[in-house]
């Protein structure tokens, strides 16, 4: 019994929270990794893109709501964010004919688009600031729960919960049913094909008769859709901040190095590897030991190896051994 | 450097931005001159910040993100300095931190030792993962006990180490000390630069990037969280000053007098003063490093950056040793942003961990190098200045913009109430936008290296 | 004698703005002929081909193709008109299987192109039995059929290759350049580079040696072997 209960704990705090985040991190990565696949730069705006989408999704969620449009237990926000992608997909290619057009026909190097990514990533940042403000904002609606905790303690008879909660589903199936047609996309289109010979040898997919700008623009409109999905799943989950959202950069990136820059596969199981290690590095184990040790060995302290404010510590530092260790990330990745 | 008539013509305009602010209350200009003195102190230390980017992404093309982290440790020296010691904090505790550091210290150091020694297989990932997991462990044990003795001793006021300041309640006699935390914050930020760049700087520039992106994330979460050392955010106030304090010199009848034939009335003539002693102190520090910088890109170590740079491959056939020179100026450059972030700290008289932005610390700086123009010192001075100008005046611009565009409608128009709201986000816009300007159409800056 | 089905014609011409590379260079292929390049190292041999496929600027001279004048067109255009194109080094798609790197290359074919692909397999019948596995994990040999079978996709008019054999064994060699003859045999003018003079002589149609970006011997694979001048200067006696 003792033994279940430990389970529980654990799945309640660390596997299913963990699972949401890695899907939330995997998306974010992945459209950091096409576009460095694709246009050879690292997109250091992503965050603020994803800042932009969710902002466009809650700002037409509440125009929903005002409508008196939900989506029964669901968040309605799950309605607003096609809409949501559209907007930013306008707002992507409307900066990648103004801005990055530009320097890929110079075939500037590469970290003078990051620099202008960087700039790009100043002006969203503010569009965002200007649309919808600083604040912390909560836009879930419908059902709060899949299985609540006391519900689940009256189904087992168990002393511990495990409670799900709707948006950490929500953001699981998601996050499959996006991943799946992304990769049916890249593996069994014509245009998805066409994608990942430019990314593989640009010189080549020229000579076979790609069209370039056209792989670009189908490429940014799919790190929108990304993008937006990913900022809409983790504000749904926690909360809208455009600050949170720039600081997501850091575990994304890392995410996406880990598994290996411009390597979609790598790009999920990154998110993954990242979103546990800081769960787990960061997460109490008291309650489950509780249940595993004997009494007279009961932990007396928290048992947490890190302060959950050092969690960025724990991308870095997978970062880091990643990178010292196998450069190329676990996935083969690009590099350039 | 021949001095060209468009360079004379760039500085004089920048100056004259400065002087404007203090002069007049034309436009969007405030005509303080207290508001022109402080905006100027802040311009230097941006100067000098960008000065120390400059000569890693100027000199040798290297693309640091993590100004902030140097900053911010730069701040931390001020406190460690120029505090005085918290009474029985030591023996409370401080030692047992310092042993905790060692034993973790010497983990870390074990660890790599082992895992160079021992021969490769399975045998050697377990036992170097098992000496990390028990060293974690003996550190944390040892460490923890120490924090909570240190941070037990009166925590609304103290409740960390405190400084090397040994006034103790005078400790605010002894205000030089926060001169002499600038180099040392310095040293602080360079012994950073020397871990990061010696794991980092072997990879490709959008790694270093990341890397630099992340430990300056980390250094800003110690300072939030490891109150011991920083007061985390509860921050720590009233540090001393290098020049003397406005309610002294109102105290001082020589001054008042002095200031009377001046015209000025005490107060703001206090103020005045203690603004000018800022800036004539940072000044200095500008000019000096400013004059070791140009000693150096001319110098033959200098003109082997750039070689470095420009083309690293021919460099490292020519026999240069790219990666111990690339460590050697991310040291240096990264210690200029500390000397920068130590000023900046006395000059708050306070530090903050929760104000370092990596927007306001990290990206700003960047706009400031590359508008100056990469590559030029002096540019990059410029930039520091001119940015400054325009991230303070951007707000008084943007509500000019909103009440031009909104002039014929009623103060409470929706369209008005959201231009004057939008006033306060159109900084970043700005920074952006002219960031990408100057790419575009300037892309060797303002002041272009020759 | 009729105007040759692609005609390089007196082209000169350079990299960017950098000095000329070619003066005057004269390169031609007909239908069901193999024609060679050959030519001690720097002679302009790879810029000679690079100047038919229009990866040069060429100021003067025209390149022709069908008796129509190409030489304005860019290399994606040339593509479209019927050239295909194997360069010398990065030309397949390492991450995508062999199957993939053919489809790549029929991208710009509108129709059904399932009965080129199999053409290409009973070509190259190691690539049918590898379809599935990534480019990037065959041999030198195989990666280089794998090149030539994503430039005849496109079912060409002109097959260019530029040192098709660089860097495989001899024995793969051999097999490569009896793949290119049966390629010939097909109907499809050759255009080929080739490092190994002697063997790429002995199957040419039609030889060029080319020294200092001039023309300086001309004829049939067999005229030039039989040449002394030729022999004495770059076969080696």
């Amino acid at each position: 019994m003792d033994f279940l209960n430990a389970i529980v704990a654990f799945s309640n705090y660390v596997l299913v929270p963990g699972a949401a985040y890695g899907a939330q991190l995997a998306l974010g990565a992945l459209g950091v990794t096409l576009i460095y696949g694709i246009l050879r730069f690292s997109n250091f705006a992503h965050g603020d893109t994803m800042a932009f989408g969710t902002a466009m999704t809650i700002i037409i969620t509440n125009g929903l709501l005002a409508l008196g449009i939900t989506f029964g237990p669901l968040p309605t926000a799950l309605l607003a964010l096609p809409f949501g992608i559209a907007a930013t997909c306008l707002l992507v290619l409307f900066t990648d004919k103004l801005v990055y057009k530009f320097y890929r026909k110079q075939k500037a190097a590469p970290v003078i688009l990051v620099i202008v990514s960087m700039g790009v990533m100043f002006i969203m940042n503010g569009v965002v600031r200007f649309v919808i403000g600083v604040r912390d904002i909560r836009f879930t609606d419908g059902e709060r729960f899949i299985i609540s905790a006391r519900d689940f303690k009256e189904m087992t008879g168990l002393k511990e919960g495990l409670a799900i909660k709707t948006t950490q589903g929500i953001t699981v199936v998601v996050a499959i049913f996006v991943v799946i047609v992304l990769f049916w996309f890249l593996n069994k289109t014509r245009t998805g094909k066409s994608m990942r010979a430019f990314s593989d040898n640009e010189d080549l997919a020229l000579l076979s008769g790609i069209n370039p700008e056209k792989v670009v623009m189908v490429t940014w409109m799919i790190v929108a859709a990304l993008a937006t999905t990913a900022g809409v799943l983790y504000g749904l989950d926690k909360s809208f901040k455009a600050f949170t959202y720039f600081q997501l950069l850091l575990p994304i990136f890392a995410s996406a190095i880990v598994g290996g820059l411009g390597s979609p596969l790598g790009a999920i199981a990154g998110g993954f590897v990242i979103a546990f290690s800081e769960v787990t590095i960061t997460y109490a184990f008291k309650k489950v030991l509780v249940y595993l040790m004997p009494d007279s060995l009961e932990p007396t302290g928290l048992v947490q190896l890190l302060s959950t404010d050092y969690k960025f510590a724990v991308s870095f530092t997978i970062l880091i051994i990643v990178l010292l260790f196998k450069p190329t990330g676990l996935f083969k990745g690009k590099s350039v | 450097m021949t001095i060209s008539l468009r360079n004379v013509l760039l500085v004089v305009g920048v100056a004259a931005l400065y002087i404007l602010e203090g002069s007049t209350t034309f436009w969007i200009f405030s005509g303080s001159w207290d508001s022109a003195l402080k905006m100027l102190n802040f311009a230097l230390i941006g100067a000098i910040m960008s000065l120390g980017v400059n000569l890693q992404w100027g000199f040798a093309g290297l693309f640091n993100i993590g100004i902030m982290g140097f900053v911010a440790l730069g701040g931390l020296a001020t406190v460690l300095v120029a505090m005085p010691t918290t009474p029985g904090a030591w023996s409370a505790g401080g030692w047992q931190i310092l042993a905790g550091l060692a034993m973790g210290a010497i983990t870390i150091v074990g660890a790599v030792k082992m895992y160079a020694y021992l021969p490769k297989g399975w045998l050697r990932n377990l036992m170097t993962f098992a000496l990390i997991a028990v060293g974690f462990f003996a550190f944390r044990a040892v460490f923890d006990g120490g924090v909570a003795g240190v941070e037990a001793i009166n925590p609304a006021a103290t409740g960390y180490l405190g400084g090397l300041n040994w006034g103790g309640e005078n400790y605010k006699d002894y205000g030089w000390l926060t001169v002499v935390a600038w180099p040392i914050g310095g040293v602080l930020a360079a012994g950073a630069a020397w871990i990061i760049g010696k794991t980092a700087l072997g990879l490709r520039s959008d790694y270093l990037a990341i890397a630099t992106l992340g430990i300056a994330e980390i250094i800003i979460a110690v300072m939030k969280n490891e109150d011991w050392l920083s007061r985390g955010v509860k921050n720590v106030n009233g540090l001393p000053r290098p020049v003397p304090y406005e309610i002294d010199l109102q105290n001082d009848l020589g001054f008042v007098e002095r200031a009377a034939s001046w015209g000025l009335d005490p107060t703001s003539a206090s103020t005045l003063y203690t603004k000018m002693g800022y800036a004539i102190l940072f000044t200095v520090f500008l000019v000096a490093l400013l004059w070791l910088a140009q000693r150096a890109l001319n110098s033959p170590w200098g003109r082997m950056m750039r070689a470095i740079r420009d083309n690293e491959v021919a460099a490292e056939a020519m026999g240069k040793n790219v990666t111990a020179r690339h460590l050697q100026i991310f040291i240096l450059g990264s210690a200029i942003c500390g000397i920068a972030g130590a000023m900046m700290t006395t000059l708050d008289s306070q530090l903050t961990p929760t104000a370092y932005q990596p927007l306001r610390f990290t990206f700003l700086i960047w706009v400031m190098v590359i508008v100056g123009g990469s590559g030029n010192n002096f540019g990059a001075v410029l930039g520091g200045f001119l940015i400054w100008w325009l991230w303070v005046m951007v707000e008084p611009l943007g509500l000019w913009i909103a009440e031009i565009t909104t002039a014929g409608f009623d103060p409470d128009h929706w369209f008005r109430i959201r231009m004057e709201d939008a006033a306060a986000h159109f900084r970043l816009f700005t920074m952006g936008l002219v960031l990408l300007l100057v790419l575009r159409f300037s892309p060797r800056g303002l002041m272009p290296e020759k | 004698m009729s105007e040759p089905f692609l005609i390089g014609d007196a082209m000169t011409g350079g990299y960017g703005k950098g000095p000329d590379i070619l003066h005057e260079c004269t390169i031609s292929a007909n239908k069901g002929e193999i024609a060679v390049i050959v030519g001690p190292n720097g002679a302009g041999k790879s810029t000679a081909m690079k100047a038919v496929f229009g990866m040069l600027n060429v100021h003067g001279g025209s390149v022709r193709l069908d008796g129509e004048d190409i030489t304005k067109l860019s290399p994606q255009e040339r593509v479209v008109k019927g050239m295909g194109f194997v360069p010398q080094t990065s030309n397949i798609f390492t991450s995508m299987t062999v199957e993939e790197n053919l489809e790549m290359g029929a991208f710009i074919r509108t129709d059904d192109f399932s009965d080129t692909l199999m053409q290409i397999y009973d070509l190259f019948p190691i690539l049918k039995e590898k379809r599935f596995q990534a480019a990037g994990e065959l041999s030198g040999g195989q990666r280089q059929q794998v090149a030539v079978g994503r430039a005849l996709m496109t079912q060409p008019k002109v097959l260019m290759l530029d040192e098709p054999t660089a860097g495989v064994s001899p024995i793969v060699m051999d097999e490569l350049f009896d793949r290119i003859i049966e390629v010939a045999r097909t109907g499809i003018p050759i255009l080929m580079v080739e490092q190994n003079a002697r063997q790429a002589l002995e199957i040419a149609d039609k030889a060029y040696v080319l020294v200092q970006g001039r023309n300086a011997h001309t004829g049939t694979g067999k005229e030039l072997l039989a040449d002394e001048e030729v022999r004495r200067s770059f076969l080696g006696g």
